[in-house]
């Protein structure tokens, strides 16, 4: 048949483009290990910035964690806050430049280990800003130690026998804590381990974005992420043990979304 | 009925090997190459062109965006 005939080579031309990595990424290649979560949702975030245009209207918050370089890939404004602290920076650069759109991203932690104060109180005063809490259980930058996300019986560095609620208490689901704080107007869980749950969380992380425009609260979306080197497994391999071991204790879904 | 053919272009130095998007392709078009990249990385590449659909699957779970996706209908 002739139209089989079209060649890679032929094909590869910018009329027939689908999909290319977004010009709001840098050049510089991420440190994130391979599989790693982070570089997804750091592209979900440079795409929902390039097809909203707000490349010079937004202003992103880094954290400290193995994110910390975040600052490095995205091609717009960001601002490095001491450990815990982004929701508080993210709170003065919004009251100073309410026309900005302004978001953290965090870890677990970040968010949910030194900055749950910050968290929460942002979150309960309703700061117009966007949260995005990347949590994959685990302190992946210093070298796999227990998180307070870490789910019962998952193994670290700190816990090598696995959690145990007797010795160091119970996992914390932030989120299930944020959303009934009454400052938040959205507030999702999503993930990155299939393509699907990836497009999901680009709807999501896309529509808290959005609704920041309305200054009606805070907008907070967790993603549940691997760590497929401080889980000591393979990317893919991670990506199912989330997917069977996170998923049950971290259901995805929106968990608060503004009434109609 | 109309066929649809696609196309994957790898940035093979920026790949880090982790296998995801080849877990993630509907059609088993991509492999991990037996020779290493410039960082010591098995990189993954197309094996079988003419399979492929163009779906970008692989281009949106790999974590370091370095698939770039062409599509064509024929």
């Amino acid at each position: 048949m002739a139209e089989n005939a079209i060649t890679t080579k032929e094909l590869v031309k910018k009329e027939n483009l689908v999909y290319q990595k977004t010009k709001l990424l840098t050049d510089d290649v991420m440190h994130y290990c391979p599989g790693c979560g982070h570089g997804t949702t750091h592209r979900l975030i440079a795409e929902i910035v390039e097809e909203m245009g707000i490349q010079s209207e937004i202003i992103g918050v880094a954290p400290v964690g193995c994110s910390v370089l975040m600052y490095n890939y995205m091609n717009f404004d960001m601002q490095e806050a001491a450990h815990g602290r982004a929701p508080a920076v993210a709170t003065g650069i919004k009251r100073l430049l309410p026309e900005k759109y302004v978001f953290t991203y965090q870890g677990d932690g970040d968010l949910a280990a030194i900055g749950t104060g910050e968290t929460i109180h942002a979150c309960n005063r309703g700061e117009n800003i966007t949260m995005i809490f990347i949590n994959n259980g685990i302190y992946g930058m210093t070298g796999g130690q227990m998180a307070p996300t870490t789910l019962i019986g998952m193994k670290s560095s700190t816990t090598p026998y696995g959690r145990e609620v007797s010795l160091a208490g119970n996992p914390l689901n932030m989120t299930d804590l944020i959303v009934n704080l009454p400052g938040t107007y959205f507030v999702s869980r999503q993930s990155v381990h299939t393509p699907g749950n990836v497009r999901k969380a680009k709807k999501a992380i896309k529509k808290a974005f959005e609704y920041q425009s309305l200054n009606k609260g805070t907008c907070f979306v967790e993603v549940v992420s691997n760590c497929p080197a401080g889980w000591k497994m393979t990317p893919v391999e991670s990506n199912k043990w989330l997917a069977e071991n996170m998923l049950p204790f971290y259901p995805l879904g929106d968990l608060k979304v503004p009434e109609e | 009925m109309a066929k649809i053919k696609g196309a994957i272009v790898v940035d093979i130095d920026g790949c880090k090997g982790c296998g995801l998007c080849i877990e993630a392709c509907p059609v088993e078009v991509i492999s991990l190459s037996d020779n290493v990249n410039v960082k010591g990385y098995h990189y993954s590449y197309m094996t079988d062109p003419d399979a492929c659909t163009g779906c970008s699957n692989c281009a949106i779970i790999c974590p370091d965006g370095i698939i770039t996706v062409y599509r064509i209908k024929i």
